[in-house]
Parts: C-alpha cells; sequence; structure tokens
C-alpha cells in the first residue's frame, strides 16, 4: 500500500486531541506511552482523551495522576496536571475543585493507590459526594513494584507476597470498591467496567465519557472502575490478559452499574466558591491593611531582627497560648513569624512545647535548636532544652532555686518563682504571661499596641485580658529590677 | 479488491508507534490487520494493515493502547454530501510521528 490515502477517505478515528502532539516530558520516545505492551492504561488514557475531545472541556480539565504506573499521565494529557502523594488523588482533587469550581477534576487512580493506602480518601471524597470524577483502574496487583498483593488481587491468584496465592484465611478477601462506596448517599455514579474483549471496551468508553459527562454537569461524584490487564506482572500473552479480564477477573468483580442517580440529581443552584484572598483576613478576624505599620520596630544593631524562643513547660501552663501571643503580635508588627507547636497527648499533663522565630526577613525554617530565650515552665523543660540555648542567650525558670546541675556559663538565667508572682497579682494560671513579660522586655522588638492586639486576638474573656496585662507589666518590672541590681 | 465497491473503511498504522502488543489484532472483527515480520525501531513486530477488508468500524483503534499508532479512515459516501463538498480529502501519508 502506498502511503498516500484515497481522497474518498476521511479521518474517522484518530489520536485524541487531549493528547500532546509528543510527548516532551519523556526523555526517550516521545510519541509512545511507557507502558508495556498490552497494558490497560493505555486504553483508559485513550477513552478518557477522546471523552475530554467530546465534551470540549480540555481547557478547563485538571487530572490528577497517582502513584503506580499511571504517575506519568501528565506525560501524555495536554491538560492541567496534578501529581498527588500516593492515595490522595481524590483529597486534592476536593480541594482543586472547590478552589476552581468551574474546572473539570478528574482524578486516575490504581487498585493500589486508591483501595489500600487512599481507601480513607476516596471514601470520604465519594460519601461527600464532591463533584469530581474517578477513573479507577483495576488490575488486582501492585504493578509497579512488581507484582505485590494489592486489596484487590483474586483469591488464589499469586503474587510476591502470596507465592502460593491468597487466601482468605490469611490475607482476606478480594475488597470490592465499588459496591463499598456504592452504600453512600452521596455519589451520583458507580460503575465497573472491563477491558476483556470488544464489547466491554465500548461498552468502558461510554461509562468513562458518561462519569465525566455528570461533572460537567455538575451532578457530583463519578466513579467508574475499569477492570484492566497487566500482562507483564501477570506473566501473560496481551491477548491472553485480555481474556483474563473477560473469564477470570470478571467473575470476583462482576461488572454494573451500581448506582445512577443522574436522572434524579439536580446540579446545585449556587457554587460554594472559595473565598477571595483578600477575604481570607477578615474571615480569619486578622486585622488586615496597616499590617507593617503598626509602628517602627526596634532592632538590633545590625538592622535586623532574628528572635528564636522555645517555650516549654507541663500542658495547661499556658505554653502554647505564651507562644501565640508572641507570634501574633509579632505579626501585627509587620515581622515575618512562625510559631510551631510540639504538643499531641501531652497537651493533657504532659511536657508540651512549641518553637517561636520573629524575624525581619524571611524564616527558612520554623523549627527552634538553639534558642535566644528558652521559657522553661518546669524543671524537665530545663533538662530537656537547657543545653540548646546559644552562647549569650537566655533560660527564664519558672522556679525560686535554679537547679546548679544546668548553670551554664555565658548564658544568662533568670529564675523565679513566676507561678508565685501571677498569684500575687490575682490568679497563678497568669505565670505564663508574667514570663512573656520578661521576654518581651528582653527582646524589646515589639510594640505595646501589638502585643495588646495579639493579647485581645488570642484571648477572648475581659477578665483574662486585664489579669494578661497586669502580668505582662509584672513581667517587664521583673526584668528590669533584675538588671538593675545586675548592674548594682 | 473489488474496484467497483471499494472497502467501506481504511487503516493506517505507524508502525514504529506500535508495540506488536496484537490487541487491534484480536479486535479487528473482519481480521484486516496482522502481526508484520519486521522488527521496528524498538524491536517489536509491528501491526500492519492486510490492505482490504477495513469497515472503519474503529474497533482496533479503541483497544490499541498507544494514542496515535492507528487512525481510521471512513469512505465518504458522495450521495450524502452538498454539491459543495465540505469534507478535506486526506492528503499524502498520515504524518508519521515515529521518533
Amino acid at each position: 500500500m502506498s502511503g498516500a490515502v484515497d481522497p474518498d477517505y476521511t479521518v474517522a478515528h484518530s489520536r485524541p486531541k487531549a493528547f500532546y502532539e509528543s510527548f516532551e516530558r519523556k526523555e526517550e520516545l516521545q510519541h509512545q506511552t511507557h507502558y508495556c505492551p498490552g497494558c490497560g492504561h493505555g486504553i483508559v488514557h485513550k477513552m478518557l482523551a477522546r471523552a475530554i475531545d467530546e465534551l470540549g472541556v480540555q481547557d478547563r480539565t485538571i487530572l490528577i495522576s497517582p502513584v503506580g504506573c499511571s504517575v506519568f499521565a501528565y506525560y501524555y494529557f495536554d491538560v492541567g496536571n496534578v501529581q498527588a502523594a500516593h492515595g490522595r488523588a481524590p483529597a486534592v482533587g476536593t480541594g482543586i475543585k472547590r478552589s476552581r469550581p468551574g474546572s473539570i477534576v478528574i482524578g486516575y487512580q490504581g487498585d493500589g493507590d486508591l483501595s489500600a493506602i487512599g481507601s480513607a480518601e476516596i471514601l470520604h471524597a465519594a460519601n461527600r459526594g464532591e463533584n469530581i470524577t474517578v477513573i479507577f483502574v483495576n488490575n488486582a496487583i501492585y504493578s509497579m513494584t512488581g507484582g505485590q498483593m494489592a486489596p484487590t488481587t483474586l483469591l488464589g491468584q499469586k503474587s510476591t507476597t502470596t507465592p502460593d496465592g491468597r487466601t482468605a484465611e490469611h490475607e482476606g478477601h478480594p475488597l470490592h470498591m465499588s459496591e463499598l462506596l456504592a452504600t453512600l448517599g452521596a455519589p451520583v455514579y458507580i460503575g465497573r467496567v472491563g477491558l476483556g474483549d470488544n464489547r466491554q471496551i465500548a461498552q468502558a468508553t461510554r461509562a468513562i465519557k458518561r462519569a465525566v459527562e455528570n461533572q460537567v454537569r455538575g451532578l457530583g461524584f463519578s466513579l467508574v472502575e475499569v477492570l484492566s490487564p497487566c500482562p507483564t506482572i501477570w506473566k501473560m500473552q496481551p491477548v491472553d490478559a485480555q481474556h483474563w479480564v473477560r473469564d477470570v477477573m470478571e467473575k470476583t468483580f462482576p461488572l454494573g452499574v451500581f448506582v445512577d442517580r443522574t436522572n434524579e440529581m439536580q446540579p446545585p443552584a449556587g457554587t460554594n466558591t472559595a473565598p477571595a484572598i483578600g477575604e481570607i483576613p477578615r474571615i480569619l478576624g486578622i486585622c488586615a491593611g496597616d499590617a507593617g505599620l503598626a509602628g517602627e520596630i526596634p532592632t538590633s544593631q545590625t538592622g535586623e531582627l532574628d528572635l528564636r524562643v522555645r517555650v516549654s513547660g507541663f500542658g495547661g501552663q499556658g505554653v502554647l497560648l505564651l507562644g501565640e501571643v508572641l507570634a501574633e503580635a509579632g505579626m501585627d508588627a509587620g515581622l515575618e513569624a512562625s510559631w510551631l507547636p510540639s504538643y499531641g497527648p501531652e497537651i493533657r499533663s504532659g511536657t508540651s512545647n512549641c518553637h517561636v522565630r520573629l524575624a525581619s526577613s524571611p524564616i527558612d525554617s520554623p523549627l527552634v535548636m538553639n534558642p535566644d530565650v528558652l521559657v522553661a515552665m518546669n524543671e524537665p523543660s530545663l533538662k530537656k532544652f537547657g543545653a540548646g540555648v546559644r552562647s549569650g542567650g537566655w533560660i527564664l525558670y519558672n522556679g525560686a532555686m535554679f537547679p546548679p546541675e544546668y548553670v551554664r556559663e555565658g548564658v544568662h538565667i533568670l529564675a523565679r518563682d513566676f507561678t508565685r508572682e501571677a498569684d500575687a497579682i490575682g490568679d497563678p494560671r497568669a505565670a505564663n504571661m508574667v514570663m512573656l513579660g520578661v521576654l518581651l522586655e528582653i527582646a524589646a522588638a515589639l510594640p505595646q499596641a501589638s502585643i495588646d492586639a495579639a493579647l485581645r486576638q488570642c484571648v477572648k474573656q475581659p477578665k483574662w485580658i486585664d489579669l494578661d496585662e497586669r502580668a505582662l507589666a509584672r513581667g517587664r518590672a521583673l526584668l528590669r529590677e533584675f538588671m538593675e541590681r545586675g548592674a548594682a | 479488491m473489488d474496484k467497483l465497491k471499494p472497502d467501506r473503511g481504511l487503516l493506517k498504522i505507524d508502525e514504529n508507534e506500535c508495540k506488536g502488543c496484537g490487541l487491534c489484532v484480536e479486535a479487528c472483527p473482519p481480521r484486516a490487520i496482522r502481526i508484520g515480520d519486521r522488527l521496528n525501531h524498538c524491536g517489536y513486530r509491528a501491526a500492519i494493515y492486510t490492505g482490504a477488508g477495513c469497515t472503519g468500524c474503529g474497533i482496533c483503534f479503541m483497544a490499541c493502547p498507544e494514542p496515535g499508532a492507528i487512525t481510521v479512515f471512513r469512505l465518504v459516501d458522495r450521495r450524502t454530501l452538498p454539491v459543495s463538498d465540505s469534507h478535506v480529502p486526506v492528503e499524502g501519508a498520515v504524518p508519521c510521528a515515529s521518533n
């Protein structure tokens, strides 16, 4: 046959436009996929690309690649592409769809990705009825990593981790994700199709288009599970693998439509769009507009402020609040600020601590390993963090006697029973604020207006604000007394 | 080929994009595709059109895992076309997208 095509013929089926002309992100063989001969991914890609073409949504489609062989879907699809962490495509898709409601978000996941590590994400995205489309390619095994058992592996099927075949006794039964998700109230369409023969392929093409179309119509969550051959890992010829889908796999995973609420669903009247970025400070109750103009920031001799503080104590002593007020005050004053709490179960009576950084330049890491100031509200905190304080720094210790074994050369130490100081002004629980007062007097970097604003941001009850203000003033006075004594 | 009644379809297979999986051979209802004898640049025996019998159904196209290895053409029915002849005839070879 010559190269010329008879002018009486016109193109009926050709490479979908949703694919790139050439796959330039691939290093070599830029006109072929990286998939093995006979791999189902190529076929599903083509069905999806064709659906995108036919629905005319290429310019607003965002495809989410998973972890697995199809991690490189972004090599091929000329659409917006995001690659998600293993199993997290539905969560990432939720974020994208909600922040860009006009986009068509398509999650593409394999069975290891969706039914194992990502089982929680898909369950909750489906249960929320996110208006996204999920293409779930099920080949009953972990292929990219060489053929380990997946939750979808058939009973009796051999894998590297079930060399004698999967047994229900040891590894449980194959997980039927579509049936499981179909029990939920929210999904609009859930169906299982296969790539086992021509009839199944035609059916799968229609189902995939339908799942994308539902999203274009704004109906809600649609998922299509595609039983797909993996000739390489199944150790079969491509045609045999195709038949295995139909003759064996389908017995465990029957094809069908499990949910179809397409006709009863109405697109929502108004979409919940994400607020504009400019609105966010108001929503969060942050004073907007004049950040950075609150006042002159006294800085060190070099003109650069970089204050690193570690606050530590028992949960309940107000450790995190102390750090939060400091960070909020820094933000109000227009500084870069980070507040990294470290807690968990400790917040109930264990050791709780936080890292705070305030700087005039962007902060590289919120971790504070060598603080300028350590606020140690109890002895275990001193033991844990005392040695890290930088030379020339300060340790503020909540105790009348500083334990001699923690005394360090070149580090200023202020030991005081701050709890008693707080008790004297009205409530022992304000000890954290007395210590913060000392810290603010040492750092001398924040205008009083910022501190007042931060206190009102973090503390809601007026009686506490009043007490805390007196506590801060008491702390400042304590430092001045301490310095005067030292100078005398 | 019957000159009086041309095939309804026509097939172009870019043998350099083909990985020789044989799914199109299996899929083709009139059995108009076979695996060739020559190795392509990747070392696969590519599928080739036998040259006759294509109905233009497109099943091979959907069964093929490669995005652009197969292009299916369909015979234009001139009796249904307006006089202006709106279809653009295919000129020359299909652009060969091989590496």
